[in-house]
């Protein structure tokens, strides 16, 4: 349902070809190829090990791949490979075009500065430097993802886990990045929480038209928030197609194995 | 007029991996087609395989052989061989699908809902809630209950709900996978009334009623599904 995005004949933001990674003799990731278009949502599914974690590691220019190349058309519409980058474009990338959420928010937020900081931070490092105006689109962010203003000064230690997950959310989508990539952003989560946050992560996604990579094990999560899904084992991707075709209609035992997992709702 | 859909030999088989492979056979030699205003109603028992038509026809099951012509902007697409770029565009502009059940997303409102699939396609928020609005009323859906989620509403107000969102849509082509089932003689009237709207307005439809009333009402033509049965 999730299919408010989706443009005809425009070009690709992402481009996978051919990437693996191996450690040592282990191949994490082999031979994977896709292409992924704005404002649509990929959900990487599959158990741990199967190189899904891998896999978000080389597109988002965090890992160098063994084989393979990932190119990005940047915002001046020019597709360049990201290996060809350099650090400090590579690092602008991150801070502007692109946000990645972690499945555990201390690794994506300072723990110890203010909720407003942390959002501020991300604007500051693309040139902001009216005081003023940071604190107010901190606020407004912080108002979007549903956390209450009068705890912008307090840290995010002493937030809740499901505070904390929509305020890293909060600091990657200040800078408005184009490509959002996340990892597991509901795991670990009470359900109730979960449940609130895949709302919220399911409106941002299409307000803003974002494209986003996320690794997920949970089917329900790739079900709600994504258009197409890849199912991993092995470092491979051994099925991939749109997201209910997948699920309603799997072909791979194993993917036929995970579905029949789900417990009904 | 050119046929909005035009299915030919498609087929469906579904391997169960997870029970030794075995192989459960749905449809075979499925060949039909609906024209612009025309309401194909399919017939046969349960398990004849209507509802795995229905979704192949959505991209919903994939076909393992055959064609599934869609008219979508005004050129044919085969359906069965699309990418899923384009499935999702034709789900955007061209095939609208009523089930019997409603997906609720948590806290969304029901006006919201309803509305979705209008603003989707760029109508403006209060023009759609408004649109939405009258549906609602149509289908007797009482407004205190607009602003609420209906996932806590009774089975036949959430479909009732799923109606409206489905019906709300200018889109060319509805599958419609028993709309009536359990609703009661006034819902199940304006259900009639709405058919017989879309198809005044040239749409296409396939449904699937159990109700021999139902069917009477809105069928154009019937296709019965048995004799795509696949077991040989």
């Amino acid at each position: 349902m999730a299919d408010q995005n989706l443009v005809e004949n425009d070009e690709p933001l992402l481009v996978a070809k051919c990437l693996s990674k191996s450690f040592g003799r282990i191949a994490a990731c082999r031979d994977v190829s896709f292409s992924l278009y704005p404002g649509e949502v990929l959900a990487i599914v599959g158990e741990s090990g199967s190189g899904k974690s891998t896999l978000l590691q080389m597109l988002s220019g965090q890992l160098a791949a063994s084989a393979g190349h990932v190119s990005y058309r940047m915002r001046d519409g020019v597709t360049r490979d990201l290996a060809a980058l350099g650090e400090a474009e590579r690092r602008f990338l991150f801070r502007t075009d692109w946000g990645f959420v972690h499945q555990d928010p201390a690794q994506g937020l300072r723990m110890a500065v203010s909720a407003g900081a942390n959002v501020g931070e991300r604007l500051m490092a693309v040139g902001w430097n009216h005081y003023g105006r940071i604190r107010d689109t901190a606020s407004d962010w912080l108002t979007r993802v549903e956390i209450d203003v009068a705890r912008i000064d307090d840290a995010p230690r002493t937030y809740s886990g499901g505070m904390r997950q929509r305020l890293q959310i909060a600091r990657n989508l200040v800078t408005e990045p184009r490509l959002v990539f996340m990892d597991e952003p509901t795991g670990g989560l009470d359900v109730s929480v979960q449940a609130r946050l895949l709302d919220l992560l399911r409106s941002l996604v299409a307000e803003l038209h974002l494209a986003v990579i996320i690794v997920t094990h949970d089917l329900a999560v790739a079900r709600l928030l994504s258009h197409r899904v890849m199912v991993m084992k092995g470092g491979r991707v051994i099925e991939t197609g749109l997201t209910d075709q997948v699920l309603d209609d799997p072909r791979e035992p194993y993917t036929q194995l995970l579905v029949s997992s789900i417990l009904p709702p | 007029m050119p046929a909005m859909i035009d299915i030919a030999d498609a087929q469906k088989t579904f391997t169960m991996h997870l029970q030794g492979g075995i192989e459960l056979p749905v449809v075979r030699g499925v060949t039909f087609h609906v024209n612009p205003g025309e309401c194909v109603v399919l017939s046969g028992p349960s398990g004849a395989g209507k509802s795995s038509i229905l979704k192949m026809i959505f991209g919903n099951y994939r076909c393992d052989s055959g064609r599934i012509g869609i008219r979508h902007r005004g050129a044919v697409i085969d359906l069965a061989t699309a990418e899923p770029r384009q499935v999702l565009n034709i789900r955007r502009s061209t095939i609208g699908y009523v089930s019997q059940f409603l997906r609720a997303v948590p806290r969304v409102a029901t006006i919201d809902v309803v509305a979705e699939p209008l603003i989707v396609n760029g109508m403006s928020r209060t023009d759609a809630q408004a649109r939405a609005g009258e549906l609602l009323h149509r289908l007797n859906i009482p407004e205190r209950l607009w602003q609420l989620p209906p996932a806590t509403f009774s089975g036949g107000e959430q479909q009732r709900v799923n109606i409206a969102r489905g019906f709300i849509s200018d889109l060319p082509i509805l599958l419609l996978d028993e709309p009536t089932a359990s609703l009661d003689a006034a819902n199940r009237a304006v259900v009639v009334e709405l058919v017989a709207e879309k198809k005044r307005q040239g749409v296409a439809m396939v449904a699937i009623v159990h109700d021999d009333e139902i069917r009477h009402l809105i069928a154009d033509r019937i296709v019965d599904v048995t004799s795509f049965a696949a077991a040989a």
